[in-house]
């Protein structure tokens, strides 16, 4: 896209220059007076790309599973919510928090499984009551884990070795002595962070340089003809909605540590997964990517800048994708 | 499923419907019903059950004959309360204490402009995506009413609101409120099932199975659906008005994720392909919402509406309707056998 | 399908049926009993419950001489859900006094329901909205508890003149409940000479703090933060994160044991964080002690100690128990005698004397804490100062209270 115009080429290198200067320079009087102290604009900005990395997680799954199926999955919140309960609760038996996040990964992605084999094989093809069936096994799940776990916050306690902040190389302010003040930040994020990233190369990479992505791809693009030319469409689909439901689990670990698990937890990042996946294009794992990090600064910067308004402005940019280019910013035209 | 099956299918039924005694008993149990039963089954069970009837019934207009699903209808009705709640009268003083004939039409017409709104969006991609879309402007209202206190008064909303004194009766008296809601039902449901068989329903059914078809015919197929959503927003904004004046208060979680989502399940069990369903759906949901308590506590009402609503899904698509018409059905071949 | 349709009029049917059939028997005595038993205050509402149920079982299930029956009706905290549930027990149910409701804006919407059921009784669950008594209040209303500005008298003071805070940004939720609290602090903070240079209202719902954290001037002596349980929790484990150094000050339900129990580093920014509220777990009055001691026995799946909502709902029905001991029972005036009673009502409860004020507002104890280590590593609110008779007005004169205007996000403001 970016390549389209020169003017907009131009633009955007300069939105990079500046935004690097933002980070790099010493911010002057004028620009402290007009937006805030230099350490708010770039923590904000590092908590709204490391928030884009949970988003990406839950995200993620919930477009893998849409972009096969058409099957929009309304109960992708409470597949995050289990999987979290579950992890925490491995965690806490084992003492290991990684059988924690491979618990929740396994549970949740086991449950999809189910789901796709005991009830969406036997509607394929309708989606509206796919999408109905979720609704309901949301509103049944959501009770369900109330009455198991009750309506306690858990925290998990994170591992020593991903405890603590991590000093960045950008320097927030000088003190009266030229000592550089640099800019601390949680270490925990970063690697949340990270693992986003990995996950979703790694996603990209088995879609489109392996046969099972081949098959996944030629799946949404023809699910008859590949059907018809030998694949046994079930396997892939129920192996696709376990891994879409598993990122799920794994997210709701991975996010439940960074901050905690209650109740009401599956609606909030279900919406952020409807808002990313809408915003980046249904079904595109890139979309997911450029949802997640549009969604996650938005919300950071309105909670640091103008906290009133800061969660409609996720929202506006959602109508506003919607309005000017309803498939989402990487869809393909219906 | 063909166009013309489909069509000749319902508008042969209602129209058996229109002149069969079930309807008649029907009309007359609902016209007779406060006078036998007390005043909370009359107002808290029969209004509310109305008034919920009518919200959902603009969903299953919209779902059952023109295939798009939309969850913002508590949305459009919401809005029409906040506007009798913000033009009128308000326990805060706030209002700007307009007569009613002026706030309704206002209401009515800020929740048609909001329905229009939201199908205008829905309207340019997939029709699954109308679910979610709907979903998330739904709950962006939401957000935007609870941070916003110039307008909406934020998380505390407004109180005091009454329907007016009129003609010497109290609207808010259980036994006119009734008559009122159950005539702005009536209303609702005899123009829905007029319109499956008008023209436009008919153009609309057709192309909630075939788009590309009927546009091909020379349809206008994004005219009919925007008009379908204002008939929706219109069903939803009395309902709206009704509402505000049955709680006497309207707040942000009036209009909450869980509410939008009851809406959905009253006109999926009553079920979306007929007009009834919609009131079917919302007296059981009143009923239950209301006595289950009395059963088996409150502590896991949810799982009990989430299993029912599932339930419905999986086994009788046509919801609690369908059901009706299938013992119905195989009641009347039994009897004919012998 | 046929199990499906069969349950369902199994359903619907036993519902009417258990509607129709309920009697009313000479010497039983229905009271209505109105707790969140839905949704996110789930958890709070059924401790509310084992509190009205604890009043009743110290009563022997019994007052007037008439057995005490719970007509119990759940609401889903919101005000609309409070309304419908106060009108079944009202006009269904058929009870004459209804203990209830929770939260602050169920309170406000039951008090408006109150005026429409001028014969019926209504006392206060937990709900601490000012409001609901404060301002054009329902002549049957009652509350023998005390609100949400009154829950931080005292800490005001101790945090200006003990602590020596002057400068204090504050951090809260952007509703009704958290706006009193601020006012409740600020109302002496600002009095005693102190200056609130920032507020960050949260939306609500917001679990991740880091941006709202930055956001928070350099320069402040500390910080009020009035975050309840799971946000409570989230916001020190990031504070701590971030390197928030500035000492801490908690709103009522701030320093509750989901805090105090939490794991980890954050137990170095909660150490000495003041913090004020109608209960203090480690008071060692006779009086609390044995509360606890009965609320452990009679419910050993309960939370650890009594919550406020336990304490709350204990009070208001230990209250109406008393009053229809005074008058034997005799409803028969619409309870026009129970009103009377309930109004010039004084008695000890586990956490000190009460009475009303002439709006029929709780006028009690507060206590000031700070959270301390105890022998055992743990952490608990230690009783720092106990504030008597804590009046609404918080010992202004009410004109002049009133003047102060409704609470919101500006106001009251000292920058």
């Amino acid at each position: 896209m970016a390549a389209r115009s020169p003017l907009l080429t131009i633009l955007i290198a300069l939105l990079v220059a500046l935004l690097v200067w933002l980070f790099v320079a010493a911010w002057p009087e004028w620009l402290t007076g007009a937006i805030g102290a230099k350490k708010l604009f770039v923590t904000t900005i590092f908590n709204g790309v490391t928030v884009a990395g949970l988003y990406f997680l839950v995200a993620s799954g919930f477009t893998l599973v849409f972009g096969l199926m058409r099957n929009v999955n309304l109960a992708h919140g409470s597949l995050f919510l289990f999987g979290a309960y579950i992890g925490y609760s491995v965690a806490t038996a084992t003492g290991y928090w990684l059988i924690g996040v491979a618990a929740g990964f396994l549970a949740a992605g086991l449950v999809g499984i189910l789901m796709q084999v005991l009830v969406f094989r036997r509607m394929e093809g309708d989606e509206l009551r796919q999408t109905l069936v979720t609704i309901g096994i949301s509103i049944v799940a959501a009770d369900l884990m109330l009455a198991v776990w009750s309506g306690k916050t858990y925290q998990f306690a994170t591992p020593d070795w991903l405890d603590g902040a991590v000093r960045t190389p950008f320097i927030l302010a000088y003190r009266s002595n030229g000592a550089a003040v640099p800019m601390m930040y949680p270490w925990y994020r970063l690697v949340v962070l990270a693992a986003a990233i990995v996950i979703g190369v790694g996603l990209w990479l088995v879609l489109n340089r392996t046969r099972i992505g081949m098959m996944i791809r030629a799946g949404v693009d023809d699910r008859a003809m590949l059907s018809a030319s030998g694949v046994n469409v079930h396997v892939v689909f129920a192996v696709v909605f376990g891994i879409g439901a598993g990122l799920a689990g794994f997210a709701g670990v991975v996010g439940g540590t960074a901050l905690s698990i209650a109740p009401g937890e599956d609606v909030r990042y279900l919406l952020a997964s409807l808002v990313v996946v809408i915003v980046g294009g249904m079904g595109s794992i890139t979309g997911a990517a450029v949802g997640a990090l549009l969604i996650g600064l938005a919300e950071q910067i309105g909670l640091a800048y103008f906290p009133t308004y800061g969660v409609v402005l996720t929202f506006v940019i959602m109508v506003a994708v919607l309005a000017f280019r309803p498939q989402g910013i990487m869809g393909r035209p219906a | 499923m063909s166009v013309m099956e489909t069509t000749t299918g319902v508008s042969a039924e209602a129209r058996s419907m229109a002149g069969s005694p079930l309807v008649w008993g029907v009309a007359a149990l609902l016209l007779v019903y406060p006078l036998v039963a007390t005043p909370f089954l009359t107002f808290q069970v029969g209004g509310y059950a109305l008034i919920l009837g009518t919200i959902a019934l603009s969903l299953s207009f919209l779902a059952g004959y023109g295939g798009m699903v939309s969850l913002s209808q508590m949305s459009a009705a919401g809005l029409a309360g906040y506007v009798v709640a913000i033009f009128g009268f308000n326990s805060f003083g706030s209002g700007f204490g307009w007569p009613w004939w002026l706030v309704v039409p206002i209401a009515v017409l800020a929740s048609t402009a909001f329905s229009v709104g939201v199908g205008l969006l829905a309207i340019r991609t997939e029709g699954i995506y109308t679910i979610m879309i709907t979903l998330a402007i739904g709950v962006a209202f939401f957000l935007l009413a609870q941070q916003n206190y110039a307008i909406f008064n934020g998380h505390s909303g407004f109180a005091g609101i009454a329907p007016p004194v009129l003609f010497g009766l109290n609207w808010r008296d259980p036994l006119p409120f009734y008559y009122l809601a159950l005539f702005v039902a009536a209303v609702f449901y005899l123009a829905v099932v007029y319109i499956a068989r008008a023209p436009f329903g008919l153009a609309l059914q057709a192309i909630r199975d075939n788009p590309r078809r009927m546009r091909a015919l020379g349809y206008n197929v994004t005219a009919h659906r925007v008009a379908a959503w204002a008939l929706a927003g219109i069903a939803a904004g009395f309902g709206g008005v009704l509402l505000v004046w049955f709680n006497g208060r309207i707040s942000p979680g009036t209009i909450g994720v869980d509410r939008l989502i009851d809406i959905l399940v009253i006109a999926i069990v009553g079920g979306t392909r007929r007009p009834a369903g919609a009131f079917l759906g919302a007296i059981f949901f009143v009923l239950l919402d209301t006595y289950a308590i009395n059963v088996m506590g409150a502590e896991r009402f949810n799982t009990l509406i989430g299993v029912l609503f599932l339930a419905i899904v999986l086994f009788s698509p046509d919801g609690l309707l369908g059901l009706w018409e299938k013992a119905r059905r195989s009641f009347a071949t039994r009897g004919s056998g012998v | 399908m046929n199990f499906t349709r069969g349950t369902l009029l199994a359903t619907a049917g036993f519902a009417l049926a258990a509607h129709f059939s309920a009697a009313n028997a000479e010497d039983t005595l229905k009271v209505g009993l109105m707790v969140t038993l839905e949704g996110a205050f789930t958890v709070l509402g059924e401790d509310g419950k084992r509190g009205a149920e604890l009043a009743l079982k110290e009563h022997n299930g019994m007052a007037g001489g008439k057995k005490i029956e719970w007509v119990v009706a759940s609401s889903d905290a919101s005000p609309d859900s409070a309304v419908r549930a106060v009108r079944k027990l009202v006009e269904s149910d058929g009870v004459q006094i209804v203990v209830g409701p929770l939260s602050g804006d169920e309170g406000l919407a039951v008090k408006d329901y109150a005026k429409t059921q001028p014969n019926v009784t209504f006392v206060n669950g937990t709900s601490a909205a000012a409001d609901t008594t404060l301002r054009d209040p329902a002549p049957n209303f009652f509350r023998f508890t005390t609100d949400g500005a009154q829950w931080m008298a005292g800490v005001g003071t101790y945090a200006f003149e003990k602590k020596g805070y002057k400068n204090v940004a504050t951090v809260a939720e952007d509703y009704s409940f958290p706006y009193t609290q601020v006012f409740g602090f600020m109302a002496e903070f600002c009095k005693a000479g102190g200056h609130v240079v920032s507020k960050s209202w949260v939306p609500i719902g917001n679990k991740d703090f880091s941006s709202v954290i930055a956001a928070i001037p350099a320069d402040v002596d500390a910080v009020y933060v009035a975050l309840g349980g799971a946000d409570g929790v989230n916001f020190l484990k990031q504070y701590q994160q971030a390197g928030g150094t500035a000492p801490l000050i908690g709103g009522s339900i701030t320093a509750d044991q989901s805090v105090l129990s939490s794991q980890g580093k954050q137990k170095d920014a909660v150490l000495g964080m003041p913090s004020a509220g109608p209960v203090a777990d480690a008071w060692d009055d006779p009086r609390w002690t044995k509360f606890v001691a009965d609320y452990k026995a009679a419910f050993p799946d309960g939370f650890p100690s009594p919550s406020l909502f336990a304490q709350g709902y204990f009070v208001n029905t230990k209250a109406v128990l008393l009053a229809l001991d005074k008058i034997n029972g005799d409803l028969s005036d619409n309870g026009v005698k129970l009103r009377e009673t309930l109004a010039g009502l004084e008695f000890d409860t586990p956490t000190g004397p009460v009475k009303l004020d002439k709006n029929r507002n709780g006028i009690a104890l507060n206590f000031v804490t700070e959270v301390a280590e105890g022998a055992d590593g743990g952490l608990f609110n230690k009783v720092v100062e106990v504030k008597e008779a804590v009046n609404q007005t918080l010992g202004q004169p009410e004109d002049e209270f009133l003047k102060l205007g409704v609470v919101g996000r500006d106001n009251p403001s000292c920058p």
